[in-house]
Parts: structure tokens; sequence; C-alpha cells
């Protein structure tokens, strides 16, 4: 099945359903908000939210109630402070009871990169000597069968839905990923279906190095091009990280109020096109 | 006289400790202004590399994430996360790591994950991250953070990183052949664990600073070295540097900080 190019909308309600596990991947870079804010808008429910940074974008969802579990390995607001509403929901089961499963970065980008490989479990170095295992029952010591060695094991990430935002699309529908390409690629090849939002989509893609990060049309499920789609991230070549957004969000989600009419007026009120704008104003 | 304050003294002796032929992982917060002022000054061609993939990156103003677009820009070559776990960080190609945290005993063990109990925590930290595996996979480990009772204490509540576990050789009985934590700079000293023991010893004084204060603010008993060392105070140049690459940063994070 060759990808289909969708409006933001139609993809987010042909391919998420309540009580899927969804992946919303991108290292600081590409973190694809409008599809975050499409999921809140359509009421989606129970999900199981995968990322190694929760950050903003799942702060977002949580808040807005969109969450069962959260799996993750570093859960701040990068140079800010904490996460307010993840806090909230955990500690105090605001505005639903929020289950966590804790992983170190190296686990989850071993599991992304075991769902890629079709592989049950990933088996690294790690965990040497720390106390997540304690807590974490999904991770294990196996030996090696040749070494004796003990590893650490984790169950690969197998994701129903990975969405992630990347600059562009080819008219057949091929995705190019540039600069901080993080797991991106690894989630998409570990998912049932996935959703590419893209900044802009070009007749091709000129003279780019044959080892640039591409996922061919046939394995992707649908793609959707928003400008400014990872706003307050970024999209490298395109626009910076609105740092100073992700310093607001800190008192806006400190307050379940505060947070509520942000939620209202810029999500549930809002729409994928407001992000345009929001490109051209980090530009530079 | 040259005055400065005792975070730049921090900063400054962190800087320090890296030499030129490094390649350093770099934890962000107060690690990542220490590398770059390394950069910037006595080791110009250090390797820095953050978990973003960018490796040997040199950005002209510290990034609020460590994912920021400039540290792609200015990078050798950007790798997916993947890689970098896998093949530079487990792959033993790392010489340092530089870690910060909330809570450290004297044994380097860090905890950034929970204050209080697990399931029902005090405060619930951002977690480990990348440093579970940073403290164990890098050749040595240099720790950085402000001195305090609360941040320095007997007992961690939680051991997110390992360092050198119970003391002596605990380290390698979790199958760890690393150095680990062989250096904690804070505002007031330095200290370096025992060669047998492996608890925390203070072998650098700041200037100004005395064995009182260092006392008042750690949680665990304190050992002084039999020579106790007067930290270097920083030179017109480090503090010059540093505070132009604040500057930078301030400005370009868009707030006065």
């Amino acid at each position: 099945m060759v990808a289909r190019f969708m409006s933001l909308k139609e993809a987010v309600a042909s391919c998420v359903k309540d009580g899927d596990t969804i992946s919303m991947e991108g290292f600081t870079h590409l973190i694809p908000h409008a599809a975050g804010h499409e999921i809140i808008r359509q009421g989606i429910k129970n999900l199981t939210l995968v990322r190694m940074t929760p950050d903003v974008i799942y702060d977002q969802l949580i808040g807005a109630g969109c969450a069962k579990k959260l799996i993750f390995s570093w859960g701040g607001n990068p140079g800010v402070g904490s996460l307010h509403r993840l806090r909230d929901a955990y500690e105090k089961s605001w505005p639903t009871k929020l289950e966590i499963e804790e992983h170190s970065h190296a686990a989850m980008a071993n599991a992304y990169d075991a769902g890629a490989a079709g592989l049950p479990c990933a088996v690294f170095k790690g965990y040497r000597g720390a106390e997540l295992p304690r807590v974490n029952p999904n991770i294990k010591f196996i030996e090696c069968p040749f070494t004796g060695e003990s590893l650490a094991a984790v169950p690969a990430i197998r994701p129903d839905v990975t969405v992630v935002h990347a600059q562009k699309a080819n008219k057949k529908g091929d995705v190019l990923f540039e600069g901080i390409v993080g797991v991106q690629k690894e989630a998409v090849l570990a998912a049932k279906k996935s959703i590419i939002t893209v900044e802009e989509i070009v007749d091709d893609f000129g003279d780019i190095s044959p080892n640039a990060v591409m996922l061919p049309n046939w394995a992707v499920t649908a793609i959707v091009e928003v400008p400014g789609g990872a706003h307050p991230s970024y999209a490298q070549g395109y626009y910076k990280r609105d740092n100073a957004f992700y310093k607001a969000w800190d008192p806006i989600a400190r307050d379940r109020e505060t947070f509520q009419a942000w939620l209202e007026e810029h999500v549930i009120n809002g729409g994928p096109e407001d992000f345009a704008a929001k490109r051209e104003a980090n530009k530079g | 006289m040259v005055e400065y304050t005792p975070t730049e003294m921090m900063t400054v002796s962190a800087a320090r400790a890296l030499k030129n032929d490094d390649v350093c992982f770099v934890g962000i917060g107060m690690p990542s202004a220490a590398c770059n002022l390394a950069r910037l000054t006595h080791a110009p061609d250090i390797t820095l590399i953050y978990e973003s993939g960018t490796i040997g990156t040199k950005p002209d103003v510290l990034p609020l994430s460590i994912g920021d677009g400039e540290l792609c820009e200015t990078a050798v070559n950007t790798v997916a996360v993947p890689e970098m776990f896998r093949y530079w960080l487990q792959g033993g190609k790392i010489s340092v790591g530089f870690l910060g945290a909330a809570q450290l005993d004297k044994y380097g063990n860090i905890n950034t994950t929970v204050i209080g109990d697990y399931d029902n925590p005090k405060v619930r930290l951002p977690g480990g991250g990348g440093a579970p595996e940073i403290a164990t996979s890098c050749g040595e480990v240099f720790l950085v953070m402000k001195q305090s009772k609360r941040g320095f204490v007997e007992k961690i509540d939680f051991v997110t990183s390992l360092g050198h576990g119970k003391g002596g050789n605990d380290r390698a009985s979790y199958g760890v052949d690393t150095k680990g934590p062989s250096r904690l700079i804070t505002d007031l000293c330095i200290m370096e664990p025992h060669p047998v023991g492996k608890q925390f010893v203070v072998t650098s004084i700041h200037p100004g600073v005395t064995r009182e204060e260092i006392i008042e603010n750690t949680g665990w008993d304190v050992e002084f070295a039999d020579e106790v060392a007067e930290t270097a105070i920083p030179s017109e140049k480090e503090l010059q540097v540093l505070r132009e690459l604040h500057a930078r940063t301030a400005k370009a994070h868009g707030d006065q900080q």
C-alpha cells in the first residue's frame, strides 16, 4: 500500500483509535505538535503514549485527558523544569489516572530499533547497578548464550500508530528527514500504521545525498502537509525552536484553569492552518 | 582583584577537568556550560557529544534542550539516536561523561528520578534519560553540582545511575569495567574518590571557602585528603569567555537568565 495524501483530520480519524498505543517521536526536533492537537480535538481517549521525552506535546495530550499510560525515559520540559500536566495526572489523577512505564534513553532507542527489526525484544548493556529494574517489570536481564555476560532486555516497541513530522515529501509520497533525526525512522518502521506531517510537498527532492534519511512511500500510511506543524519544536531549514514558548508553557501548564483556557483557545478552537503563521514568526 | 561568583568558580573548575583530546558525552544544564567553556578556552579540539546524536558540536550559545538546531548545524556529523546509544556510547567510544544530579551520595551514585518513594514520590523528577548508561559506558564520569545538605545525602532515594555502588569494588560486581565518577566539582570544592574505598574525599577547596562550610553543606561525614590544595581562581580570560557565552545564550533564548 502506497502512502495517501490526506487532510490532518482525515489522517487522524482513519489511523488513530481509542485505546491505541501511539508513538509521536522527534528528539527536540520535528515534534508533530499539529497532529497532537488534532488527536485532542477528535477526543481520542485511553491512549498508551510512547515517547522518549514526553515534552510539551504529551503534557498537552495528558492534560486533555487522552492518555491512560505513558512509556517514557525523560519527563521534563528541557532547560525549563517539570511537565506540570504529566505530574498532575500521575500524582493526582487529574483529569484521569495515568499509569507510567519508565525506561532509560538507551532502552527506548534499542526498543524502537528492535521493533523496526521485527524482534520481540531489545538486548543491550544497560541498567547496570540502576534501580529502575526493581520498579519496572518490563526490564529483565538475560545471559549471553556465547559469553555468559548479563545483558538488559526490554520488549520491542510496536506502536499501533507512529506519528512524526518531516521536512518534505515528494509527489509520490516518499519522505525526507534532515538534521537531528532522532528515532523517527525506527518508530515509523516499528509501527502498524504511520502518519507523517511535512513542511511541504515538492515535485522532487533535487540534489540530495543517496544516503539521506528517507522513507519510501510504501513504508508510510498517510502524509499531510502542515507548514509549521512542529511548532514550538522546529524544522531545520524552515524555522527555529521557539524556546520562548517552552518557557511560557511552564506558567500555562502549572495551573489547571490556565491550561484549560489555553487548550480551548489554541487547540479546541484552532486548526492545523494556525501553524503556518508560527513558522513565519520563528524564521531567522 | 578578579571578582566571581561561586557558580562561576564551579563552572570554571569543571571545565578545567576536561582535556583537549577528550570525547565527552555532555549532560544538559551545568555540564553543558562547563564543556563549552573548556572548548572555548584550553580544549579547542575537544569532541562534545549530545545525546540527540550530534557528534563534535560547537554551539555558539548553550542549548536550552539537548536537541537545539545549532548543535546539529555545527556538528561534524549527526547520527540517529539508536546509533548514538548503541555504537558510540555502548561501543565504548566516549572517554568522559559529564553529568549533574538532583541527589548524590558519597560514592557518586546519582538520583534524578524521585525524591521519596518511587510509587508515591514527594517530588517526581524528570528521570534518567541517557544517564544510566552514560554512567556505566563512558571511560570515566565527572559530576558537577551545587553543594547542599539536601542534595549531598548519606543515602539517595533512588539509584538512577550507578557510581561506585556501595564503595570499594562494588561497581565491578555489576559487570561494569569503566572507571566511574572520578571527579566531583561543586561550588565549594573538588572531591575525588578514595583510591580503595571509593568514597569522595575533598582534594581541593575553592579560595575563601572554609572546611566548616563544606561540612555544613554535606549530608555525609566529609573526608579531607592529607594534602588539600587551594583551587586556582578563575582567570580573567575564563571569566570573560564564560560571561560572554551566558550573555549570548540569554539573548538567543529571549530572556535574562
